[in-house]
C-alpha cells in the first residue's frame, strides 16, 4: 500500500474525493495565491482567511450540529482582543510613550485620563498568557453561555437571538468602555511581537503561512470531530435530537462541547486577524459582522469544511471588488446572496459542486467504491443508535406505527450523510 | 444619591419615566408586529425593522406634501393609514415570494429575512439619501404639558402613547375576538387540522405576516414624532424588539406590553444614571441572564409542547 492509497482509504481525509479537495486547497492557499498576487494582496487574502476560521466553527455547530449562533464575532473579537492588548503593551513601552502624562501604558487610556494600567490588562504583558487567553477565555464565555442554554433546552431560534444580544451587548460594552478597550476605534498602532517587527514583509508572508497552517490544522481537526462517533451523534441531533435524548446520550453536553470548539476556533481566527491586519476594533464583534460570517459559510455550503474556505474567499473578494467600485451595488448583491442561498442553494458552492461531480462522474472510480463501505459503516452504527432508540420507544410503549416509520425514514436520511439535504434534514 | 435631592430624583424619575415611555410605544407597537409574526407564526423577521422604516419615510414624505399644501394639522391621520398600507403591501409580497418557501426552515428563514433588510437599506439610502430625515410635525403636536413646574411632558409623547393603546387594543381584537384571529390561532396550533376544517392556511400566513408588518409601519409612524429617520433606524430597534417578544414570552399580548414597559423604562431610566452605553449594556445583561434562567420569558403561554 503506497501512501497514496493509504491516503485515499482514510476516513479521516474521506476518501479520494476528500484527498484531492484538501490537496488542492493546499496548493491554492500555499502556492498559487502567494506567487500570484503581491503582498498587499496576499495580505487581504490572509485577512479573509481568518474569517474561515470563523466559517469552519459554524460548518461544525450549524451545519453538522443544526445550532445556528449569530454570535461567532463575539469569539472572534475576544481572541482578536486578547491578542491586540499584548502586541498594545508591547507598542506602549515607557520610551516611546513618553509624551503622556502616565508613561507606559496604552495611549488611549492615557486619553481617558487613566493613570495606571487596569487589573486586567497586566497579565497580557506575557506572550504565553496571551496564547492561552486566546485558546481558553472564548471557549470559558462559550461554555458558560451553552451551559446556561443548552442544559434548559433552549434551542433553534432562540439560541440565534440571544447569541445575537450578546454580541451586541460585547460590541456596546467595548465601544462604551473607551478607556479600557480603545472604544470605538479599537487598538491600533501594534507594531512588534517580542520585538519582530509584525509590519514588514517578510513578517507577512511568515504570518500568511502562519495562518493557513492553522487552518489547515482547524479543518483536519474539524475532519476529526466529524468522522469519529461523535460526528454522528452531531448529525443525529441534528436531524432528530429527540431520539437522540431517548437513546440515552446527553444532547447538551455534546451542544456545549462542539458550541465551544466552534468558539476556540473562531478565536484563533481572531488573533491571526489581529496579527495580520495590525488592529483590533468593536467593528469584527457585533451583529453585522456576525451574521456575515454566517454566509460565507452559507455560501461554501454549511456542511463542508473545504467549500467554506472558498465560500469565505469568495464573499469578501467579492465584497472588496465591489464596494471598491460600486459600494452602492455591494449591499443589494449581499443581500440577494443571502436570499439566493438559502432559497436555491442551500447547499452553497459545495453542493452545486457535489451534484455536478456526480452528475458526469468525475469521481466515478475507487473513491466511490471506497466510500461505499463507509456510509455503509456509519449505517450500521446509527442502526445501533435506532435499535436503542426504539427498545427505549418502546419501553415507554409510544406508537409503535409511528416508530416504525420514522425507523424508515431515518435509515433513508443516513444513506445521504455525506452530502446532507438540508430540506429533508430539517422537515 | 448621586447628589440629588430626592424632589429632584422624584422628578427625574417622573420625566425619564416620560422619556421612556415614547420609547415604550415604539418597541410597543415594533414588538406587536412582531409577536403576530414570530409568536403566532414562528417566522423570524429580521427585517421587521425595516418596515417601521417604510413607515417612518412614508410618513415624513407625508409631511412634507402636506408642508406644501398647507394641511400640516391633520396630515397625520393620513400617515398612519398609509404607512400601514404601504408596509402591509409590502410585507404580502415578501411573504408571497420569500417566506411562504421557508416554513419549514426556520433558521434560513432568519437569514433570507437579514439579506432583505440589507437590500431594503440600500433602496431607502438610495432614495432617501444617506442624511437622515425628519418630518413637519403639526403644531399642536410640538408643546408640552406641565403638570408641576418641575415636569415637562411633551405632547408629541402623549400622542403616540394613545396611537400605541390604540393599536395593541386593535390586535387584541383582531387576534382574539374575530373569525379572523381565530383563523390564525386555529392555523399555528394545527395547521393540517386547520386545512382540514377549510381555513385556507396559506391565505391565512400570508395576511398574518403583512399584518405584523403593517403594525410595524404604524409603528414607524410613530417614531417619526420622536426622531429622525435614517436609512438603518430599523437596525437601531430589531434586537431590542426581538428582545422584548422572547422576554415577554412569545406567543402573549400582555407579555409583549409588560416586557416593552420594562426594558423601555429600564434603559431610559439607566442612561440617565449611568452612561448610555451602560445604561443598555445592563438592561440587555439582565434580560439576557433573565433569560437564560426562563427562557420561555415571563409570560409563557401555558401550552403542552
Amino acid at each position: 500500500m503506497t501512501l497514496w492509497e493509504k491516503m485515499c482509504a482514510s476516513d479521516l481525509l474521506g476518501g479520494k474525493q476528500g484527498v484531492i479537495g484538501l490537496a488542492v486547497l493546499a496548493a491554492v492557499i500555499f502556492l498559487v495565491l502567494p506567487l500570484g498576487v503581491d503582498i498587499f494582496r496576499l495580505n487581504l487574502i490572509g485577512k479573509y482567511l481568518t474569517y474561515a476560521f470563523v466559517a469552519v466553527g459554524l460548518v461544525l455547530l450549524w451545519g453538522h450540529g443544526g445550532i445556528l449562533s449569530l454570535g461567532q464575532g463575539i469569539f472572534f473579537g475576544l481572541g482578536g482582543y486578547a491578542m491586540a492588548m499584548f502586541l498594545k503593551l508591547e507598542a506602549s513601552d515607557p520610551i516611546t510613550t513618553k509624551i503622556q502624562s502616565t508613561p507606559g501604558i496604552p495611549d488611549f487610556m492615557d486619553w481617558n485620563q487613566l493613570t495606571a494600567l487596569p487589573w486586567f490588562w497586566e497579565p497580557f504583558k506575557s506572550l504565553p498568557f496571551t496564547i492561552f487567553a486566546v485558546l481558553t477565555i472564548p471557549a470559558l464565555f462559550a461554555y458558560i453561555i451553552g451551559y446556561a442554554m443548552f442544559k434548559r433546552r433552549v434551542g433553534g431560534v432562540y439560541f440565534s437571538i440571544i447569541t445575537q444580544a450578546v454580541a451586541l451587548i460585547l460590541s456596546i460594552l467595548i465601544v462604551g468602555q473607551q478607556g479600557y478597550t480603545g472604544g470605538v476605534n479599537g487598538m491600533t498602532d501594534l507594531r512588534t511581537m517580542l520585538g519582530w517587527d509584525i509590519r514588514t514583509d517578510s513578517a507577512k508572508y511568515i504570518l500568511y503561512y502562519a495562518n493557513g497552517l492553522l487552518l489547515f490544522g482547524a479543518i483536519f481537526l474539524s475532519k476529526y470531530v466529524m468522522s469519529s462517533k461523535f460526528g454522528m451523534l452531531l448529525l443525529a441531533m441534528r436531524d432528530k435530537e429527540e431520539r437522540v435524548r431517548f437513546s440515552g446520550y446527553d444532547v447538551s453536553n455534546f451542544k456545549i462541547f462542539i458550541f465551544c470548539l466552534a468558539a476556540m476556533m473562531s478565536a484563533v481566527g481572531g488573533a491571526m486577524f489581529t496579527l495580520q491586519v495590525g488592529f483590533m476594533s468593536p467593528s469584527f464583534v457585533g451583529i453585522v459582522p456576525s451574521i456575515e460570517m454566517v454566509i460565507f459559510c452559507a455560501v461554501g455550503g454549511r456542511a463542508s469544511l473545504i467549500g467554506a474556505v472558498y465560500g469565505t474567499l469568495l464573499v469578501n473578494y467579492g465584497k472588496t471588488v465591489f464596494s471598491e467600485t460600486y459600494p452602492e451595488l455591494w449591499l443589494f448583491l449581499m443581500g440577494g446572496l443571502f436570499i439566493a442561498v438559502v432559497m436555491f442553494f442551500p447547499n452553497g458552492i459545495a453542493g452545486i459542486w457535489d451534484k455536478y461531480a456526480t452528475k458526469y462522474g468525475w469521481f466515478k472510480d475507487k473513491a466511490v467504491t471506497a466510500k461505499k463501505p463507509e456510509v455503509s459503516t456509519t449505517g450500521v452504527e446509527t442502526h445501533a443508535v435506532l435499535t436503542e432508540t426504539l427498545s427505549a420507544e418502546a419501553a415507554a410503549a409510544t406508537e409503535s406505527t409511528d416508530v416504525a416509520a420514522s425507523v424508515k425514514k431515518t435509515t433513508r436520511k443516513k444513506a445521504a450523510i455525506s452530502s446532507p439535504n438540508i430540506r429533508g434534514a430539517e422537515a | 444619591m448621586f447628589g440629588y435631592s430626592m424632589a429632584e430624583i422624584g422628578n427625574i424619575v417622573v420625566m425619564q419615566g416620560f422619556s421612556g415611555l415614547s420609547m415604550f410605544t415604539v418597541l410597543l407597537l415594533m414588538a406587536l408586529g412582531l409577536a403576530i409574526i414570530f409568536g403566532q407564526m414562528g417566522v423570524i423577521n429580521m427585517a421587521h425593522g425595516e418596515f417601521m422604516t417604510i413607515g417612518a419615510y412614508t410618513t415624513v414624505m407625508i409631511s412634507k406634501v402636506a408642508a406644501s399644501y398647507g394641511f400640516t394639522d391633520y396630515y397625520f391621520i393620513f400617515a398612519i393609514i398609509i404607512a400601514f398600507g404601504l408596509a402591509f403591501a409590502v410585507g404580502y409580497l415578501v411573504e408571497f415570494a420569500i417566506i411562504r418557501h421557508l416554513y419549514k426552515r426556520p433558521l434560513d428563514t432568519l437569514l433570507a429575512t437579514w439579506g432583505l433588510s440589507l437590500v431594503m437599506q440600500q433602496i431607502f439610502r438610495s432614495t432617501f439619501g444617506a442624511k437622515e430625515v425628519s418630518a413637519e410635525l403639526p403644531e399642536w403636536m410640538l408643546g408640552s404639558v406641565n403638570p408641576t413646574p418641575d415636569i415637562d411632558i411633551p405632547i408629541n409623547g402623549l400622542f403616540v402613547m394613545g396611537l400605541a393603546a390604540l393599536v395593541t387594543f386593535g390586535v387584541y381584537m383582531f387576534m382574539y375576538k374575530s373569525r379572523w384571529g381565530l383563523r390564525v390561532r386555529a392555523t399555528v396550533q394545527n395547521r393540517t387540522m386547520a386545512g382540514a376544517v377549510g381555513i385556507n392556511t396559506a391565505k391565512v400566513d400570508r395576511v398574518t405576516f403583512a399584518l405584523g408588518c403593517g403594525i410595524a409601519g404604524i409603528a414607524g409612524a410613530a417614531f417619526t414624532t420622536i426622531a429622525s429617520t435614517g436609512p438603518t433606524t430599523g437596525t437601531l430597534y430589531i434586537v431590542d424588539s426581538f428582545m422584548v417578544v422572547v422576554f415577554g414570552g412569545a406567543a402573549s399580548i400582555v407579555g409583549t406590553i409588560a416586557s416593552a414597559f420594562g426594558i423601555a423604562q429600564a434603559q431610559s431610566v439607566l442612561q440617565f444614571f449611568m452612561t448610555s452605553s451602560m445604561g443598555k449594556v445592563s438592561t440587555l445583561l439582565a434580560i439576557v441572564t433573565i433569560l437564560m434562567m426562563k427562557p420561555e420569558g415571563l409570560f409563557a403561554s401555558k401550552l403542552r409542547k
